[in-house]
């Protein structure tokens, strides 16, 4: 059986699948559980300066649904822990002693003061646990009072905290960013530049959830206000991959660790973070929309993976898939696919014609002999793989990869060779071929 | 008339299609519907309802997460013959009974064809998934090679233990093999599945070996560290009325048997007129599969009411669809042999129930029969236990055991339908398998 083993940045646990700070790892007797559970480490939920903070008394969360109630997203307008600090910083101590192979890294959000930081991280230090996380990314609440979000969204502050946190602890600095912001490599360079050992992305997206239609408000609301939360849970997953992949393909940040999180549901999502760079992955919403013994299947599910794959170690794949994130340039034009209807399969609801007739490229015929039945003109054809988008059935609509003859919609011959948009005869900045 | 007991009554492909899978292998999108609708409950009740507590939501979700052996793993690790029991079980009296989408939309999730699924995918790779511990040196005797001896052998097996099974049969398997509808088990799936379990080594299978006659307790109580017995039911209930010697008249039992291990399903005898007596899953087989033969009219008469039949109102639905008359509230009382001297007629007293307790209501009706299938229970034959040294207490005819399936003899473990309160299915006598194991495993290593 796979070993799935971790170290990231020295910090070693027996599986890459950490809690990510949020209130299942507010406490002591949540994070015993998860590790009775199986889960490899957790990020404690973020702690701050006492007085400590003060969370609403209504709604926290909002989700998205599918018609069967199917929790697709969710967001929250928690704050960071609202018990005190000394309580938090005694159980932290305690649960790392009584599970000294699982990693405990703890959240950190206090003001943009070093004195702040000065102060609070040798408290973290003597508790025993192996890193911390700085909580550059809340986008509610924290935010406006100068923390979380606020800092994550200015490279300069998030390059200041770093330097100063490792200027003050021996502990590793994981550097956690917000999806709030236009180009996430800005604030990734930045940590770097501080000396943080690693970052972790991402954290939740500004959002509201709906509009309550009868009083008008935002829903959830409380006392009939509503504001906008941090947006989290499958939808959310292929926003953080992207931004992964970013980081992990910048040549400035390319070799900075990379701890996942977004939406990670099951092992595949996990492997799917970790092929694109990540070493670990953080898990919040899957644990709070099942439960912690959603574990064991992601823990089954990477290690039967690997099984099948060959491979022994995590670190064997960790990163495969980022070569193969490109720019849009580079993208190899005389690559041509055709959609294929597999009719055994088809079970003819029509709607790959529907979209392609009213909104793509008029490409599949509705009918043949009086009959119903769907069949891609590749006269007409692009190969914008919308078709199998709609499709209800798993692989009944495929992409033909045409390797000769010749593209009936363009009437070219198929060409064999790479050729992309920086070498093309309609670029006018095209660049001279060798 | 002449009685009319042959086979040949359908073409060997109207034999084919009638006997066709119950429940075909669920294709990957139908799998991927099914299992979407499972809600991952807490504390599932459909894992507490499985008499061998598979972790269901768990193995439902791997089906989802597209890791089809990771979830074989998952059900096979608590159920060893998941595989079969994903065929056989009364499901809609069991897991997914409780399913809480039942309660939601009286619409459980399929939890049995998932699971055959899973395991049907695993099974194709043909890659034993579990390693036997380091040897432990013990050695284990196994009475039985039906659901209940199978399943201790292989949980033995997989703590380090060598096994020997003892099987009077010429095939392993028992009920499995012998016992179930053809329809159920298509593809000869219990010898595949047999030949499966026991690919985990470690497990001799010797079989025409029969309890108190090839070999006795008192020499395996000798030869072996522990013995497990996993005997089943040898005997049948009589009906205990006039003309039951009758030519016609057969143990529905041997009836399903011969059925199970004929070459050609098409040449079982079958009678034109078939009755069936008794209301279980046994006389349910036989009622179904003597229609599919070919029998023109089959009735299945019940003493008591329909709610009051060990078989589920699933498999009263499948009989009556597939064209089988069930009669409740009467009871036989007569066979009547015609001018050839074999069975022809049968006579019952209607019954009623009164404070409890079945009476006659005096009135009676005959049914033509020249075939009438006995399923009104097995009973339990003690006499292979005669040993000159072993002693084995008893219970309500049936071996006494307790929930750690020991015996009154300390180095003898019981389960399945030999043991009292069993509860004569093919999962439960799996659990006794897999708990005696564990049981015999811990005695053995002092774990």
């Amino acid at each position: 059986m796979a070993n799935l083993q971790t170290n990231f940045l020295g910090i070693k646990s027996p599986n890459p699948f950490w809690l990510a700070s949020a209130p299942p790892t507010d406490r002591e007797v949540n994070v015993t559980r998860a590790f009775k559970a199986g889960w490899g480490g957790v990020v404690w939920k973020t702690l701050g300066e006492d007085p400590h903070i003060v969370n609403v008394n209504g709604p926290r969360y909002g989700a998205v649904h599918s018609n069967d109630r199917r929790l697709i997203g969710l967001n929250n307008i928690e704050l960071i822990t609202d018990r005190p600090l000394e309580v938090n910083l005694r159980e932290i101590k305690a649960v790392k002693k009584a599970w000294p192979d699982r990693a405990i890294v703890v959240s950190l959000m206090v003001p943009c003061e070093e004195q702040a930081w000065k102060k609070i991280l040798p408290l973290v230090e003597e508790t025993g646990a192996d890193g911390i996380e700085l909580n550059f990314g809340c986008p509610h609440g924290m935010s406006e009072r100068g923390m979380g979000a606020a800092v994550g969204q200015v490279p300069e502050y998030v390059e200041m905290v770093a330097r100063w946190c490792k200027q003050n602890t021996r502990m590793p600095v994981i550097v956690k960013l917000t999806p709030n912001i236009t180009d996430v490599r800005q604030p990734a360079r930045a940590a770097k530049n501080g000396g943080a050992d690693a970052v972790s992305l991402i954290n939740t997206i500004n959002s509201v959830m709906g509009v309550d239609l009868d009083i008008m408000a935002p829903s959830p609301h409380i006392d009939g206000k509503g504001t906008h939360g941090g947006y989290c849970g499958p939808a959310v997953k292929p926003i953080a991959l992207s931004m992964v992949s970013e980081i992990a393909r910048d040549p400035e940040t390319k070799d900075l660790p990379i701890s996942a999180i977004g939406g990670i549901t099951t092992w595949r999502d996990a492997a799917e973070f970790m092929a694109m760079g990540a070493g670990t992955v953080q898990v919040c919403t899957a644990a709070m929309t099942y439960g912690f013994k959603i574990v064991e299947e992601m823990k089954s599910g990477l290690s039967d993976w690997m099984d099948e794959k060959g491979y022994t170690s995590v670190d064997q794949f960790v990163g495969r898939a980022v070569p193969n994130v490109t720019d849009w340039q580079y993208l190899n034009l005389n690559y041509v696919v055709k959609a294929r209807i597999d009719q055994e399969s088809c079970i003819k609801c029509g709607r790959c014609h529907i979209v392609c007739e009213d909104t793509s490229h008029q490409a599949i015929w509705a009918e043949k002999d009086g009959q119903r039945h769907f069949e891609v003109n590749d006269a007409e054809c692009v190969g914008c793989n919308l078709c199998v988008s709609v499709c209800p059935v798993e692989d009944c609509i495929t992409m033909e990869h045409l390797t000769d003859g010749v593209d009936q919609r363009t009437g070219q011959k198929i060409n064999p060779d790479y050729g992309n948009w920086t070498t093309h005869p309609n670029n006018p900045m095209r660049v001279a071929a060798e | 008339m002449p009685s009319d007991i042959r086979g040949d009554r359908l073409s060997p492909a109207e034999v084919e299609s009638n006997f066709a899978d119950l429940h075909p292998l669920l294709s990957k999108h139908e799998a991927y519907v099914e299992a979407d609708r499972c809600y991952f409950c807490h504390d599932a009740p459909c894992v507490t309802a499985c008499p061998t507590g598979i972790d269901i939501p768990l193995f439902i979700r791997q089906i989802l997460t597209d890791n089809p052996s990771g979830s074989a793993k998952t059900i096979l690790g608590a159920n060893i013959l998941g595989g079969m029991c994903a065929r056989v079980c009364p499901t809609e009296t069991l897991c997914e009974q409780v399913c809480v989408r039942e309660t939601a939309e009286q619409k459980p999730v399929r939890i049995g064809e998932l699971q055959r699924y899973a395991t049907d995918h695993l099974m194709a790779a043909g890659v034993h998934p579990f390693e036997r511990a380091a040897p432990t040196g013990k050695k284990v005797a196994v009475v039985g090679a039906g659901p209940a001896g199978v399943s201790c052998a292989h949980r033995l097996s997989m703590h380090g233990h060598d096994v020997t099974i003892y099987e009077a049969k010429s095939k392993g398997g028992g009920l499995n093999e012998y016992g179930i509808a053809a329809y159920k088990a298509v593809d000869e799936f219990a010898r595949r599945e047999l030949d499966f379990v026991l690919s985990i080594g470690g497990i001799e299978l010797k079989t025409g070996m029969a309890l108190g006659r090839d070999v006795s307790l008192d020499a395996l109580v000798g030869d072996y560290d522990a013995v497990f017995l996993g005997l089943g039911l040898g005997a049948t209930n009589g009906l205990g009325i006039a003309g039951e010697q009758l030519e016609g008249v057969v143990d529905a039992v041997d009836f399903i048997e011969d059925l199970r291990q004929a070459p050609a399903l098409e040449k079982v005898a079958v009678g034109r007129r078939v009755v069936v007596i008794g209301g279980g899953m046994t006389a349910i087989d036989a009622a179904v599969q003597s229609k599919l033969l070919g029998a023109e009219e089959v009735t299945l008469v019940y003493r008591r009411g329909a709610d009051r039949m060990n078989a589920s109102a699933y498999e009263q639905s499948l009989a009556k669809e597939k064209g089988v008359v069930l009669r409740h509230w009467a009871r036989p009382e007569k066979i009547e042999a015609g001018s050839d001297g074999k069975a022809a007629a049968i006579s019952f007293m209607k019954t009623r129930e009164e404070g409890g307790k079945l009476v006659d209501t005096g009135e009676q009706y005959e049914l033509q029969a020249d075939m009438v299938l006995k399923a009104i229970g097995q009973a339990f034959t003690p006499a292979p236990l005669k040993g000159a040294n072993t002693e084995i207490a008893l219970e309500g005819g049936r071996i006494k055991a307790g929930a750690d399936r020991r015996t009154s003899h300390p180095k003898i473990w019981a389960g399945g339908d030999a043991v009292a309160g069993g509860e004569d299915l093919t999962v439960a006598a799996v659990e006794d398998g897999k708990q005696a194991a564990l049981s015999i495993h811990a005695a053995l290593t002092g774990a």
